[in-house]
C-alpha cells in the first residue's frame, strides 16, 4: 500500500471497497484476510480523515486571459 | 340481390382501412390557423386547423397535449405533427395531432427534430457509447455563465455535497448567437487541459429560444467528440434540448446535476462507517470461523486416536493385500485353464497323431489284404485238393492197387495187346510199388477176341 499521505481520497475509498468486496467473497485465506482487514482500517481511517480535515478548496474560474483566478460567488443576483 | 348492397358500417370500415395503410397519411406534418378550439372536461382537445380555402376536423389527446408548451387558442397559427385517421361513429376523417407548436417557435421545433433525427441516426445518443460518470471526481469543469442561478447553485451544491472536488468555472455565453461557438470552445478547451474528472455544461431556466444554444450541432457535436464524460443541466427539468441527448448523463437541473456529479459526504461517511463495521464483522467470522475448524480438526479420530488410525490403515492393507493376491491367483488359474485347453488343442493337431491314424489305416489295410489273401489261398487250396482228390482217383497207380500191373516192352513201351508180346520175350511188368523182370512164357491170344 501507498503511503497514506500520497493516497487521494478517491484511491482510498476505491482501494477500501476493493477490500470490503474481497473480504465478503470470502475464499480469502486466513492471513491474507488479516493483512486485509488491517489495510481496510487504515484506508477508513485515511478516508474519515480526509473528509473531515478537508480544507475547503476554492473555486476557480479561467479568466479571458486563459489564466485561473479565485471565483467568488455571488450571493444573489 | 340484397348481397350487392354493403352496411354502412362495412363501407366505413373499408375507408378507414385505406386512411390507416397509406403511409403519407400517418406521419402528416402540417401548418395552419386554429379554430373551434375546445377543451373537454375529460382533457381532450377538439378543434379545426383551417388556411384561405380548406379546414379539418382534429383532435389532440389528453395524453399528448399535457406536453403542450402554450394553451391553443382560436385564430393561432400552429405547426403539428400528427396522422390522419376516420372516426368511425361519424364517418369523419380528422387529424389527430401528436405534437403542436405555435409557429414562429414552430420553424425552432422543427430544425430541433431535424437535428435529433439526424444525431440519433449518427448514433450519437446511443446508449452503449454513454461513459460511466466517476464516482468520486478530484476536478470538476463547470461550462455555463459565471453570472446567474445556475452557477451558484452548481456551486454550492457541490461543496455542500462534496468540498473535496476542486471546481473551475469555464464560462461561456448561453445564450445569444455566440453562444454555440463559447460552449463549444470551452468544452475543447477542458478536453485541451484533460485533467478534468466530469463536465457539468448547462445553464438556467428560459424560453426557448433562451436554450437554443444547447439545441446546435456544435454545441452537440463538441459533446459527443469530448472525452470527458458530461453531465448535461439545461433549464427545468420539462426542458429536454439535443445535448441533454448526447451528453453521458442529463441532469434535470444545475442544482441536479451537482448532486449527480458528487457524491455526498455525510453519505460517504456513513458509507464508510458501513464498511468499517463489515470489515470488522468479516474478520469476526473468519476468526471464529477458523478457530472453530481448529477445534474441530484437534477433536477429529484422527488426533484422538492415531493408533486406531494406523490399524485401520493396516486392516485396510492387509484386506488389500488379500484382495490383490486372489485376483493374481485367479488370473493365474485362468491363464492357466486357457493354456491348457490350448495345449489339447494343439496336441490334437500333432503330426504323430496323424502318423498313427496312418498306421491304423495301413495295418486295417495290410489285415483286410491278408484275409482277402488268405481267402484266396483257401479257395485256391481247396481247389488244389479236390483237384488232387479227383487225379488220385484217376491216378492209375491207383487203379494198380487194387490188382492191375502194366507191361512194358524191353524197349520201355507199354503193352496193350498179347500180339506184342512174343515167346521168350524178357518184359518187365509194373506193379503199385516195385517192377518185375519177367521171363515170357507162352503166349494165347483169347479167341473171342474181337
Amino acid at each position: 500500500m501507498e503511503n497514506e499521505n500520497n493516497v487521494s481520497f478517491e484511491e482510498a475509498m476505491d482501494q477500501l471497497e476493493q477490500i470490503v468486496a474481497k473480504l465478503e467473497e470470502g475464499d480469502v485465506a486466513l492471513e491474507k484476510a488479516i493483512t486485509y482487514y488491517q489495510q481496510g482500517m487504515k484506508l477508513s481511517k485515511v478516508c474519515n480523515d480526509k473528509l473531515k480535515n478537508v480544507q475547503e478548496k476554492m473555486t476557480q474560474i479561467v479568466n479571458e486571459q486563459g489564466e485561473l483566478e479565485i471565483f467568488e460567488v455571488g450571493e444573489e443576483e | 340481390m340484397k348481397d350487392k348492397y354493403l352496411t354502412v358500417t362495412a363501407l366505413t370500415k373499408y375507408i378507414k382501412r385505406k386512411f390507416d395503410t397509406d403511409p403519407h397519411l400517418k406521419n402528416i406534418w402540417l401548418g395552419g390557423e386554429i379554430s373551434n378550439f375546445k377543451h373537454h372536461i375529460r382533457g381532450h382537445m377538439y378543434l379545426t386547423i383551417k388556411d384561405d380555402n380548406s379546414r379539418i376536423q382534429a383532435v389532440m389527446f389528453a395524453g399528448n397535449n399535457r406536453r403542450l408548451k402554450f394553451t391553443p387558442e382560436n385564430g393561432m397559427n400552429v405547426l403539428i405533427k400528427g396522422e390522419i385517421g376516420v372516426f368511425e361513429p361519424y364517418g369523419q376523417y380528422q387529424l389527430y395531432i401528436q405534437q403542436m407548436e405555435p409557429d414562429g417557435i414552430g420553424s425552432l421545433y422543427l430544425a430541433f427534430e431535424q437535428l435529433k433525427e439526424k444525431l440519433n441516426k449518427l448514433g450519437y445518443f446511443h446508449k452503449d457509447r454513454k461513459r460511466e460518470i466517476p464516482k468520486y471526481p478530484k476536478k470538476i469543469g463547470i461550462i455555463t455563465s459565471p453570472t446567474g442561478a445556475a452557477v451558484r447553485d452548481i456551486i454550492t451544491t457541490l461543496r455542500r455535497r462534496y468540498p473535496i472536488a476542486a471546481t473551475t468555472v469555464i464560462p461561456v455565453l448561453v445564450q445569444g448567437t455566440a453562444s454555440p461557438e463559447s460552449i463549444r470552445k470551452a468544452i475543447d478547451r477542458a478536453n485541451n487541459l484533460g485533467n478534468y474528472d466530469v463536465l457539468i455544461v448547462g445553464r438556467g431556466g428560459g424560453s426557448i429560444e433562451e436554450l437554443w444554444s444547447f439545441n446546435e450541432e456544435i454545441v452537440a457535436d463538441a459533446i459527443y467528440r469530448s472525452a470527458i464524460p458530461v453531465i448535461s443541466a439545461v433549464g427545468h427539468e420539462t426542458d429536454v434540448t439535443i445535448s441533454d441527448y448526447v451528453a453521458d448523463l442529463r441532469a434535470p437541473t444545475p442544482t441536479g446535476a451537482a448532486e449527480l456529479a458528487v457524491p455526498s459526504q455525510l453519505e460517504l461517511s456513513e458509507k464508510i462507517i458501513g464498511m468499517e463495521r463489515s470489515l470488522t464483522r468479516i474478520m469476526h467470522e473468519q476468526l471464529s470461523g477458523s478457530s472453530q475448524m481448529l477445534n474441530r480438526l484437534k477433536q477429529s479420530y484422527a488426533f484422538r486416536y492415531p493408533e486406531q488410525l494406523v490399524t485401520q490403515k493396516e486392516q485396510e492393507l492387509d484386506k488389500h493385500v488379500d484382495r490383490l493376491d486372489k485376483v493374481q491367483k485367479s488370473q493365474y488359474e485362468r491363464k492357466k485353464e486357457a493354456y491348457t485347453s490350448l495345449k489339447i488343442r494343439l496336441s490334437a493337431q500333432h503330426p504323430s497323431v496323424q502318423y498313427e491314424r496312418a498306421v491304423k489305416e495301413m495295418n486295417q489295410l495290410v489285415k483286410h489284404m491278408n484275409q482277402f489273401m488268405n481267402q484266396i489261398l483257401e479257395q485256391k487250396t481247396a481247389r488244389l485238393t479236390s483237384a488232387i482228390e479227383k487225379l488220385t482217383l484217376l491216378n492209375p497207380l491207383e487203379t494198380m492197387k487194387r490188382g492191375y500191373a502194366i507191361p512194358y516192352s524191353s524197349s520201355g513201351n507199354i503193352m496193350k495187346s498179347v500180339k506184342q508180346i512174343n515167346k521168350d520175350d524178357q518184359i518187365a511188368v509194373r506193379f503199385s510199388d516195385g517192377t518185375a523182370d519177367c521171363h515170357v512164357l507162352g503166349v494165347k491170344e483169347d479167341n473171342d477176341g474181337k
